[in-house]
């Protein structure tokens, strides 16, 4: 699988939902080099995924451009592919199917659509389960095929949309671990929208704090930490501590009462920690 | 790579298919005894009925009723034709009439789904419609269609369209939104979504619809051909009862629930291929 990733640059970009409406976000302006991972944490409601569904060309914006290699976006690609809260796979499809299903799309020979399949299925420990019922996995097996869904399509940029909070802690770690270890060997793109401070110490390069409404960069953190990257690091745990203040610091600024805003960040991580 | 996915699990999964499959052919094993049982009971039943009538004098002109005389006459039917052309001409009658409400239901069952405007504009024209009886068409299709079997094809078509419509829709109604929005990341084309997603998503529903449209059809089809046809099997029936010929009456009679239970239980079959839902088998 040869992968590369892609340079983005967001400027002046806006969304409201309705014409009449306050702007969920404006004026927001992001450059993310290629190969990085980006990790935008921010409370429930200040448009951090609806910031994503718009990279991923599934919303349209309604002010500002972005252009991924100076080639201006406009629509959904399957070189930028998204990872959702559920891993929504399609359950009158086996996993082979699911994972090669949008290599069916660009219209694949059958042959080599099912060697990229077994590459991918290959990458996320799955082979033995290529003709499985998709109803019979477990959820974290479920995420893996829809991580290897899009891994196939050879993405420049991989979007995350929050897509391991649903799983228990275990299969979370592990697939923040696995995630990353992935994107950093192929060279792909990652941006990863989460409320959980530390499944951006896990997996970004870099993480902005999104806060206030209507929605903007509040902060901006290198997470220069050295693969791989353990929970238990001090190292880890300064970063985090970190992150958290400034999350804290953020959204009492936006409004929120404090110890609301120290549930929704501490909640998962606190999980997280306690098994790991 | 940490794996949450261990190959035990690959053969744990394999046994607990093993158990399904077990459990599956005692399942069907107790249907197919539970299907003849039913079937022996009403056929005695039925022997009875037709033994004493045949018994009293006064009812006695009325024995060819009976299972006995009714098997009886299935070789001489089937000899002259008439069975054979019976069951063409009714077959062909619901072959299009369900055709053209599948070719018709299940597009506007899918617009009605996937567009809130068009249902709620179409639901009240719809649902008139809908209560209209399908015989009271008619004459209206009989004006309108210059042959009697276009106008029975009409008929059935309206009458079975509904179930395909209404149904297409309901599924659609059920379906994750995020499907749509999956396919569209991974570059579906508008026909690829039909096709691959949509069509495949709803196909439970697509098929009940078309089992309910199927006894609807059934039902109007016999009426139908009663009224002015010179073929098919309402016709046949229509016939036999003015020739006197009550075995004969009896074999279409029968002839009708044979065709009717073997095309539900084939659908039945297409709803149990098609269904990913677990718990339909």
């Amino acid at each position: 699988m040869s992968i590369r990733g892609v340079n983005i640059s967001i400027k002046g970009l806006g969304y409201r939902y309705s014409s009449r409406g306050n702007p969920t976000f404006s004026n927001l302006m992001l450059e993310s080099p290629r190969g990085e991972a980006l990790a935008i944490i921010g409370r429930s409601g200040c448009g951090k995924s609806t910031l994503l569904h718009i990279i991923a060309g599934l919303n349209r914006p309604t002010e500002g451009t972005m252009h991924f290699d100076d080639k201006k976006i406009e629509g959904p690609s399957s070189r930028w592919v998204m990872m959702f809260q559920a891993p929504h796979l399609f359950p009158w499809m086996k996993v082979s199917q699911n994972v090669g299903v949008g290599l069916g799309f660009a219209g694949w020979p059958e042959k080599e659509k099912a060697e990229r399949v077994a590459e991918a299925l290959k990458l996320v420990e799955l082979s033995d389960y290529a003709d499985t019922n998709v109803q019979d996995l477990s959820g974290g097996q479920q995420q893996r095929v829809a991580l290897a869904r899009s891994l196939v399509m050879e993405p420049e940029l991989l979007l995350l949309d929050e897509p391991f909070s649903a799983l228990d802690a275990f299969t979370r770690a592990s697939l923040q671990r696995d995630v990353r270890s992935i994107a950093k060997r192929l060279g792909f793109n990652l941006i990863i929208v989460t409320h959980d401070i530390d499944e951006a110490v896990l997996m970004a390069d870099r993480a902005l704090i999104m806060a206030g409404a209507p929605g903007k960069i509040v902060h901006e953190f290198a997470v220069n930490l050295t693969d791989p990257r353990q929970r238990q690091d001090p190292a880890v745990q300064s970063m985090r501590a970190r992150l958290m203040d400034a999350f804290h610091t953020a959204a009492q600024v936006a409004g929120a009462p404090a110890e609301e805003v120290a549930e929704e960040a501490g909640a998962e991580s606190s999980s997280v920690s306690q098994h790991a | 790579m940490s794996n949450d996915a261990a190959p035990g699990a690959a053969a744990a999964a394999a046994g607990l298919t093993g158990t399904r499959t077990s459990r599956a052919a005692e399942a069907a094993g107790r249907g197919f005894f539970n299907f003849s049982l039913g079937l022996l009971i009403l056929a005695v039943l039925w022997w009875l009925g037709g033994y004493l009538i045949a018994r009293n004098p006064e009812t006695q002109s009325f024995s060819g009723f009976g299972l006995v005389q009714t098997l009886q006459s299935f070789p001489e039917l089937w000899n002259q034709g008439k069975l054979q052309k019976a069951i063409a001409a009714s077959m062909y009658r619901l072959g299009g009439g369900l055709g053209i409400a599948i070719a018709i239901g299940i597009p506007i069952g899918i617009i009605m789904g996937r567009s809130k405007r068009f249902r709620d504009l179409s639901n009240s024209a719809f649902q008139f419609l809908r209560m209209i009886s399908p015989l009271s068409w008619m004459p209206i299709a009989v004006f309108v269609f210059a042959a009697w079997d276009d106008s029975i094809i009409f008929l059935i078509a309206i009458a079975s369209v509904w179930p395909v419509m209404f149904s297409t829709a309901a599924g659609l109604a059920k379906v994750d939104p995020a499907w749509f929005k999956v396919a569209r990341n991974l570059g579906a084309t508008p026909v690829q979504m039909l096709t691959q997603i949509i069509l495949p998503a709803i196909s439970f529903d697509i098929f009940t619809g078309i089992r309910l449209a199927l006894g609807v059809a059934w039902v109007v089809l016999v009426p139908a051909e009663l009224l002015g046809v010179t073929s098919g099997l309402g016709y046949a029936i229509k016939d036999a009862r003015e020739t006197l010929s009550y075995d004969h009456l009896t074999a279409m009679v029968l002839t009708i629930g044979i065709i009717g239970y073997t095309l539900d239980t084939l659908c039945a079959l297409l709803i149990k291929r098609f269904s990913w839902h677990r718990g339909d088998a």
